[in-house]
C-alpha cells in the first residue's frame, strides 16, 4: 500500500500511554521466538508486523529441512503461545514511522494500517470472505491462487481476522459494494477505517524484519515471468502444501498437470557478480533444493529430478546425511554445471535447459517443470528501514553487524535477530532471537517483571462428580493426515465409543479458532474430558492443557492420540490399515481419557544461579551474559586455562584478532563479582531437576557442591589428528589449526614456501564421520589469503570436494581465485596422493590429483601441506552426556531438543547447550548461540519459581506394607517412611518425584501410583488396544 | 485363500528416546508395518510385569517395551536397566508357561534414531509372522493358554518380592544382565521359588471353576498323579485346598 503522510489523528492520548519494554520489529519466526523468550524473562513486549498476521517467510514453508517436519504445524503453536501471552501485544498490519531516543528510553511512532476490520469485533466466521465478490490474487500462495478480497491471511493467522484489499475492493475504488458489512453479524466492518498513529515507549528494540527472496524477473532470469512452468522454489514451497494453490497435489501452473520431469536450478540471484546478482551465497538454498526434490518424490514416486548445481553446501547438523539422501532416491541426477533456458515449447510448455559437463559436453534437454533455487536478499525497502532506525548496513545491505556480537547492530539499544543479518536458516534465526533476549536483559535487567502481568484463567470447574464426557476432535492436518487417514470415518467411529459426547473433525486443531472450538465445546457441551488426535503430545500437549484450562476444566483430563507421527506419517502407502490403526488408537485414548485424574501442579523455587560446563568463548560469553544480567555464574573448565580451542585460532576471514578478543573476555569473566571460575575441573556428579541442580566439582584436591538453577553445556569440539597424508611422519604436514599458528608466529618453513597445498575434507565427510565440519573451507581461503598477503609469490592449491563458503565468506572464495590461488576439486573415491620425495636435489611434497576437466593426472610439488582436520566432538562428552543425562546424536555431538525451534535447549527442563558441543561453527555462530543459551536459561532464572508436574507418585497408606520397595528404587531419595497411626507408612516428597513411576512397578502391593499413568490407566489401554485388533487379521 | 497372519503388538515406549525416536520415524516418514499398538510411559522401567503379561493375556502375538539405551535414561532411577530386568524375568517367565520368549521385545531407541525405530519394528513384525499367532506357534491350546497367564498373573505380587530379594542386580552391560539371568543359580531361584507357585496356580484357578479329582488335574495340567499329589498335600497344608469326601476331588478353601 501507498503511505503518504500520515493524516490520522493521535488515538492514544498521553493520558494512556504505551509503555513497554522491548518492541520487537518483524513477526517471522525469529520475532516470535525473541517476543516468547522476552516475555518469559518478564518483559512487556510489542511485537510489530506489517503484514496482517505473524509467522513470516516460515509460514509460507511446506516442510522444514532436514528433518522434513511440517513448517505450519511447528511454528503454528508458538502464534498461540504469543496470543495469549499477557506479557506480549501483537500489533499486525503495522509499520514503524519514526525512532526517537536512545538506548533504555526510545519513542517508537508506529502506523496501524487500516485493515477495515475492527479486530476486536471480527471472530474470523469468514462470511464476509464467502460473499465478497471480488478476487484477488493470493499473496500468502504467491500469487498462484486467487483468494476474496476479504479474507484471512492464512487458516492458521494471529489474529484471526480478517482484511480487505483496498486496491481492489469496489466499495475502497468506487464506493460500489458493500455486502461485507451486511453480513457481517458482529458489525466488524469498516470501510471507513482511518490509519492510526500509535506512539509506544520501549527500553530497547530488535529488529527481525527477515529477508525477501530474490526476484528473478526483474532480470528475465531463466525466462522467470514468461514462462509459465517456470517458478520460483518459494511458488514450489506453496504448490507442495496442502494448504496451496493445489491443495498439495503437486501440479504445474500452465495446465495443471502432475510434473514427471522436473529440474531444479541452484544459485539464482546468487553467488554472481553481474549486475542485479548477489556475490553471496544464500546458504540455505542447497538443502531446501534437496528438501523439496524429496518431498516432490514423496507426492509421486515416478518423477524424475534433475539438479543443475555449483558446490552442494551441506554444512549443517545432520544436512551432509539429508544430501545423501536425496542423492540415492531413485530417478535424481546431481549435474555440476552452469545452465540457460533454451526455449518453452508451445504446445507442451515444457521448457529446453542447455548445460555441458566434462563428458558429454554441451546438451539441450526437456523438461516438463522448473524450479528456480532463489537467494535472500535484505528485506524490501531495507535502506528506509535503516534510516528510520538509525542503523548502518554492510555492503550486501544486510544488517551490519559486529563478529565479536552478531546481534548488536551499529546503534546501542538496538538488536538484530533473524536473517536480516545475513542469510541465515531457522535454527541459527531462532538462537539470534534467544541471544537477543539476553543483550536486551543485559540492558534492562533493573526493569525485569516491572511491567509483567500473570495470566489468568478462568475458575475450573470441579467435574469429580460427573459421568465422564468426552470431546473428540480429529485434526486433518491439512493433509498431513487427511490424505491418508480417512478422517470423518474416525469421527463417526469415535461417536460410538463409550463416554464420547461430541466428535468433530478440524483442519488444523492447532489453531487458534480451533482451540477457541474446544473451549467453548467443554463449557456450551459440558465436555469434562478431550481427547484429540492429531500430531505427537511431545510438542503439541502443553498448547491443548492450556484450552483445557480456557475452558474451565483442569489441564490433565486432556489426552493426545498420536494419528500422525505414529500413523498416518509412517503408514503412508496403507491408507485403510492406517485408518483401522487411528480407530484403534482413539479408542485407547478414550479409554484411558474416561479415567484420567485432575492433578494438581505446584510451583518450585528456583535457585537464581548457573553453571555452566566449558569454558571456551561459548561457555565465557554465556556466563558473562548471565552475569551482566545480574545472575551469579559458575564456570567450570576442565584445562587449565580458560579459552578453549580458540586459544589455536589467530584469523578469521571476518579479521577479527581472535588472540585480543580472547585474552579481553578472559580479563572481564575473571574481573566479574559474580562469575566463580573452577579450572582443571572435573564434574563427579550431577542430580537435581529444573530450578535446583546439584552439581559436584573436583577441582585443586578439594570437591565442591554446586548448588543452581540452570546448566549450560558448552564443551566445545577437537580438532582430529590424521592418518593420512603423512601426517605425524613428516613435519611439512599441518593440519589447519596448526598452520594457523605457524603463520601466526611467521615460522620460516610456511611463510617462505614456494609452494603450499592444502587438502579439505580430511577425517569427516567419509563412513567414519559422516558430516561436514563446516569451518574448514573458511579457514583454509583465511589461511591463503594470509599467506598471499605476507608472501604474494606463493603458490598455493587448495584440494577440494565443494567449496562450502556459504553466506558472506563467499566474497573471500572469489578474492583468493583472484589472487591465484587454486582451486582443485576431487571426487572421494579418487583422493589426491601425497609422497615425500626429491626433485632437483631438494626435498618435496609431490601431491598427486586428478585434474576434474581434462582428467589427467597432475603433481604438484610443495614445500608445506596443510590437511583440512575434522573438527570432531570432545572426548568429554560421553561422560557429560551421563552426568546430566542429554542425549548424543550420532556423531558424537550434543542433540539439541528439536533442531528447528529449540536449537539452544535440551529435551530436559533447564540445561542448555551451545558453540560446538552442538555442532562445528564459526566464533561468531558460537557466540550468536551462547548468547542464545543465556537467554533462554534467563527465562528460568528471573522467575522465583517453575510449575512442576502433577503427574508424580501417591501412596494409598491403606495398601501400604512398608516393605520399602519402592524406597530401595527411588534414587531421587523422593520417597519415605513415616509414621502413622496404623504404623511405618511410605509416603512421597511431592517436590523430589519426577515422575517416572518405577515406584509404582517396583511395589508388590499396589499401593503406590505414578498419577497420570496409573495401573488402572495403562490396564484401560492395554484392554482397548485388544478387541479391533482382531479385526487385522 | 490369500490369507496372512499379521501379528498384533503391544509397544509400552518411554516417552523421552524410544516414543520421540517413534516421533521422529514419523517426521522422517520412514515407512514400517501398522501391526503395533503404542502406549507411553514415561519409563521404561514403569512397564510392569503385570501390562506385560495382561497384553498377552488379551490375545497380543508380541509385546514390544522400548526404552533409552544403557547410560542415557532420562532419570536417575535408571528405569530402563530394571525394565532389562524384569523383561528377562518375563521372558522366563513365558518360558515356564511354554509360550516363546521371543514374542517379548526390548529394544533400545534413542530420540535421534527414528530409522532405527522403523527398523526394529519391522523386524519384529517379521520374527512374529514366522513365530505364528500366540498359542498357534506354541502347540498350546486358547483354554491352556488362559488358564497358564491366569496363574502366572496372579503371581505378579509375588513375583516383585522375589525380585526384589533374590534378583535385584546392577550390571553396565547387557551381557552381564544376559550371563547372569541365564546362570544355573538363577535357573535354580527359579525352579525353587516359582515354577512350584505356579502350578499351585494353576490347580487353584481350575478347582474354582470345578471340583476336580487328582487323575482330572494331572491330565489338565501334563502332570504325573504323584507330581500333583504332592502340589495338593502342600496346598492342603497351607490351607489352600480341601478333599471333599462327597464328591471325592479336591475343593477350593
Amino acid at each position: 500500500m501507498e503511505k503518504g503522510p500520515v493524516e490520522g489523528q493521535f488515538v492514544n492520548s498521553t493520558a494512556e500511554r504505551n509503555i513497554g519494554d522491548v518492541m520487537v520489529v518483524g513477526g517471522g519466526i525469529s520475532g516470535i521466538q525473541a517476543s516468547l523468550d522476552l516475555a518469559e524473562t518478564g518483559f512487556k513486549v510489542y511485537l510489530v508486523e506489517s503484514s496482517p498476521t505473524i509467522g513470516g517467510k516460515m509460514a509460507q514453508l511446506d516442510k522444514t529441512f532436514p528433518t522434513n517436519d511440517c513448517s505450519m504445524c511447528i511454528e503454528s503453536p508458538k502464534f498461540i503461545e504469543c496470543n495469549r501471552h499477557p506479557n506480549i501485544e501483537i500489533l499486525t498490519y503495522t509499520e514503524v514511522d519514526r525512532v526517537e531516543g536512545e538506548a533504555g528510553d526510545f519513542k517508537v511512532t508506529l502506523i496501524k494500517k487500516p485493515r477495515y476490520i475492527i479486530e476486536d469485533k471480527c471472530r474470523g466466521c469468514t462470511t464476509c470472505t464467502e460473499y465478497c465478490p471480488v478476487k484477488v490474487p493470493d499473496k500468502y500462495n504467491q500469487n498462484l491462487s486467487l483468494n476474496k478480497c476479504t479474507h484471512i491471511y492464512f487458516s492458521q493467522a494471529v489474529p484471526l481476522v480478517t482484511y480487505i484489499d483496498p486496491d481492489a475492493c469496489l466499495y475502497l475504488q468506487d464506493e460500489k459494494c458493500n455486502i461485507c458489512v451486511g453480513v457481517c453479524e458482529n458489525n466488524a466492518i469498516d470501510l471507513h477505517q482511518k490509519e492510526e498513529k500509535v506512539e509506544v515507549e520501549v527500553g530497547a528494540i530488535i529488529l527481525s524484519p527477515g529477508y525477501e527472496i530474490f526476484d528473478p524477473k526483474l532480470r528475465g532470469d531463466y525466462g522467470y515471468g514468461k514462462m509459465e512452468n517456470v517458478i520460483t522454489s518459494l511458488d514450489f514451497e506453496r504448490i507442495l502444501c496442502s494448504t496451496g494453490p493445489y491443495e498439495g497435489e503437486l501440479r504445474r501452473p500452465s495446465d495443471g498437470q502432475h510434473p514427471k520431469n522436473m529440474a531444479w536450478i541452484q544459485c539464482v540471484g546468487s553467488r554472481q557478480v553481474i549486475p542485479g546478482g548477489n556475490s553471496y551465497c544464500s546458504a540455505v538454498c542447497c538443502t531446501y533444493t534437496q528438501k523439496q526434490v524429496i518431498l516432490a518424490k514423496d507426492h509421486d514416486t515416478d518423477i524424475k529430478a534433475t539438479i543443475f548445481h555449483n558446490d552442494i553446501r551441506s554444512f549443517g547438523k545432520d544436512f551432509e546425511r539429508f544430501y545423501q539422501r536425496t542423492e540415492n532416491l531413485p530417478g535424481i541426477r546431481f549435474i555440476r554445471s552452469y545452465v540457460s533456458i533454451g526455449k518453452e515449447l508451445p504446445e507442451s510448455k515444457n521448457v529446453t535447459i542447455k548445460y555441458s559437463t566434462t563428458d558429454d559436453g554441451v546438451k539441450e534437454e526437456e523438461f516438463d517443470f522448473v524450479v528456480l533455487s532463489v537467494g535472500l536478499n535484505p528485506p524490501d525497502g531495507v535502506e528506509e528501514l535503516a534510516d528510520k532506525f538509525g542503523i548502518e548496513l554492510e555492503s550486501h545491505r544486510f544488517c551490519k553487524t559486529n563478529p565479536v556480537n552478531p546481534i548488536e547492530t551499529s546503534r546501542p539499544g538496538i538488536f538484530v535477530s533473524g536473517a536480516f543479518r545475513g542469510p541465515i536458516d531457522i535454527p541459527e534465526s531462532v538462537m539470534a532471537a534467544s541471544g537477543a533476549n539476553a543483550l536486551c536483559s543485559q540492558l534492562l535487567a533493573y526493569r525485569r517483571g516491572k511491567l509483567a502481568r500473570e495470566r489468568v484463567y478462568p475458575p475450573e470447574r470441579d467435574v469429580s462428580g460427573e459421568e465422564p464426557r468426552i470431546g473428540v476432535f480429529v485434526c486433518h492436518c491439512g493433509a498431513n493426515i487427511g490424505r491418508v487417514v480417512d478422517v470423518p470415518s474416525v469421527v463417526e467411529y469415535a461417536l460410538t465409543l463409550p463416554n464420547v459426547v461430541h466428535a468433530q473433525e478440524d483442519l488444523f486443531t492447532c489453531s487458534t479458532d480451533a482451540a477457541r472450538e474446544i473451549a467453548d465445546a467443554i463449557r456450551e457441551k459440558g465436555l469434562n474430558r478431550v481427547v484429540v488426535a492429531a500430531c505427537t503430545p511431545r510438542t503439541h500437549e502443553p498448547l491443548f492443557r492450556d484450552t483445557l484450562r480456557e475452558g474451565g476444566i483442569n489441564p490433565y483430563y486432556f489426552e493426545f492420540a498420536n494419528i500422525r507421527e505414529h500413523c498416518s506419517w509412517v503408514h503412508s502407502r496403507e491408507k485403510e490399515a492406517a485408518t483401522r490403526k487411528a480407530k484403534d488408537i482413539v479408542r485407547m485414548s478414550v479409554a484411558r481419557a474416561a479415567i484420567l485424574q485432575p492433578l494438581q501442579e505446584f510451583q518450585l523455587p528456583v535457585d537464581k544461579r548457573g553453571l555452566i560446563v566449558g569454558g571456551g568463548i561459548a561457555g565465557m560469553t554465556s556466563a558473562l551474559s548471565l552475569a551482566n544480567q545480574g545472575f551469579e555464574v559458575y564456570l567450570v573448565e576442565k584445562d587449565t586455562d580458560l579459552g578453549g580451542i580458540a586459544r589455536r585460532i589467530h584469523y578469521t576471514l571476518d579479521e577479527m584478532d581472535v588472540q585480543a578478543y580472547l585474552s579481553d573476555i578472559i580479563r572481564k569473566v575473571y574481573q566479574h563479582p559474580l562469575i566463580h571460575v573452577s579450572t582443571d575441573a572435573t564434574i563427579t556428579e550431577a542430580s537435581g531437576y529444573v530450578g535446583n541442580f546439584v552439581t559436584k566439582v573436583k577441582s585443586g584436591g578439594r570437591v565442591r557442591e554446586i548448588k543452581h538453577g540452570i546448566t549450560i553445556i558448552a564443551t566445545g569440539a577437537e580438532e582430529y589428528k590424521p592418518t593420512e597424508y603423512l601426517y605425524g611422519q613428516d613435519d611439512r604436514v599441518f593440519t589447519l589449526l596448526e598452520l594457523g599458528e605457524q603463520i601466526a608466529k611467521r615460522e620460516a618453513g610456511v611463510v617462505n614456501a614456494e609452494s603450499l597445498v592444502m587438502i579439505q575434507c580430511v577425517g569427516c565427510r567419509n563412513e567414519d564421520r559422516n558430516y561436514c565440519s563446516r569451518v574448514c573451507c573458511n579457514n583454509a581461503i583465511t589461511c591463503a589469503l594470509k599467506l598471499k598477503e605476507i608472501n604474494p609469490q606463493m603458490d598455493i592449491y587448495i584440494i577440494y570436494r565443494d567449496m562450502r563458503t556459504y553466506g558472506f565468506a563467499e566474497d573471500y572464495y572469489r578474492e583468493a581465485a583472484d589472487r591465484e590461488v587454486k582451486f582443485i576439486r576431487y571426487e572421494p573415491d579418487d583422493k589426491p596422493q601425497v609422497e615425500a620425495t626429491e626433485e632437483g636435489g631438494k626435498q618435496i611434497l609431490r601431491v598427486t590429483v586428478t585434474d576434474p576437466i581434462l582428467g589427467n593426472k597432475i603433481a604438484l610439488d610443495a614445500d608445506a601441506i596443510a590437511l583440512a582436520a575434522a573438527v570432531i566432538p570432545s572426548a568429554t562428552n560421553t561422560e557429560i552426556c551421563r552426568l546430566f543425562k542429554v542425549p548424543l546424536n550420532p556423531d558424537g555431538f550434543f542433540q539439541e531438543a528439536h533442531v528447528k525451534l529449540r536449537p539452544v535447549d535440551f529435551a530436559a527442563d533447564g540445561v542448555f547447550l551451545c558453540g560446538t558441543a552442538h555442532y562445528p561453527k564459526h566464533i561468531p555462530e558460537s557466540i550468536s548461540q551462547a548468547y542464545g543459551a543465556a537467554g533462554r536459561a534467563v527465562t528460568i532464572l528471573s522467575k522465583d519459581s517453575v510449575t512442576a508436574s502433577g503427574a508424580i507418585s501417591e501412596v494409598n497408606e491403606d495398601e501400604c506394607i512398608a516393605c520399602g520397595a519402592c524406597i530401595s528404587v527411588c534414587k531421587y531419595g523422593a520417597i519415605e517412611f513415616h509414621d502413622t497411626p496404623q504404623g511405618r507408612k511410605a509416603r512421597v516428597i511431592p517436590v523430589l518425584c519426577k515422575g517416572d513411576g518405577l515406584c509404582n512397578s517396583k511395589c508388590p502391593a499396589g499401593a503406590i501410583s505414578a498419577k497420570h499413568y496409573t495401573d488402572e490407566q495403562i490396564f484401560a489401554e492395554i484392554d482397548a488396544a485388544a478387541p479391533a485388533l482382531v479385526e487385522v487379521r | 485363500m490369500g490369507y496372512e497372519f499379521e501379528p498384533k503388538i503391544l509397544g509400552f515406549l518411554c516417552n523421552w528416546c524410544c516414543y520421540a525416536g517413534a516421533d521422529l520415524a514419523g517426521v522422517s516418514r520412514y515407512q514400517y508395518p501398522t501391526n503395533m499398538r503404542i502406549i507411553r510411559v514415561m519409563c521404561s522401567g514403569r512397564v510392569d510385569p503385570a501390562f506385560i503379561l495382561r497384553a498377552f493375556s488379551n490375545g497380543m502375538d508380541g509385546v514390544f517395551v522400548g526404552g533409552c539405551w544403557l547410560g542415557e535414561c532420562h532419570y536417575v532411577t535408571e528405569g530402563n536397566y530394571e525394565a532389562l530386568s524384569v523383561m528377562h524375568i518375563c521372558k522366563k517367565l513365558l518360558k515356564l508357561i511354554g509360550v516363546n520368549p521371543e514374542r517379548l521385545r526390548l529394544e533400545w531407541v534413542s530420540a535421534s534414531q527414528g530409522i532405527r525405530f522403523a527398523e526394529v519394528i519391522t523386524d519384529f513384525v517379521k520374527k512374529l509372522k514366522e513365530l505364528g499367532p500366540l498359542g498357534i506357534g506354541e502347540g498350546i491350546d486358547a483354554d491352556g493358554l488362559k488358564l497358564k497367564f491366569e496363574a502366572v498373573r496372579s503371581l505378579v505380587p509375588y513375583i516383585k518380592l522375589v525380585e526384589r530379594e533374590r534378583l535385584r542386580v546392577h550390571f553396565e552391560t547387557e551381557d552381564e544382565y544376559d550371563k547372569f539371568f541365564s546362570s544355573e543359580e538363577v535357573d535354580r531361584l527359579f525352579r525353587e521359588l516359582i515354577v512350584d507357585k505356579l502350578t499351585i496356580s494353576q490347580i487353584l484357578l481350575l478347582l474354582r471353576e470345578r471340583p476336580l479329582s487328582t487323575g482330572e488335574i494331572s491330565e489338565i495340567l501334563g502332570l504325573s498323579q504323584s507330581e500333583v499329589s504332592r502340589y495338593l498335600n502342600s496346598s492342603a497344608k497351607d490351607g489352600l485346598v480341601r478333599f471333599d469326601e462327597v464328591q471325592k476331588c479336591f475343593v477350593p478353601v
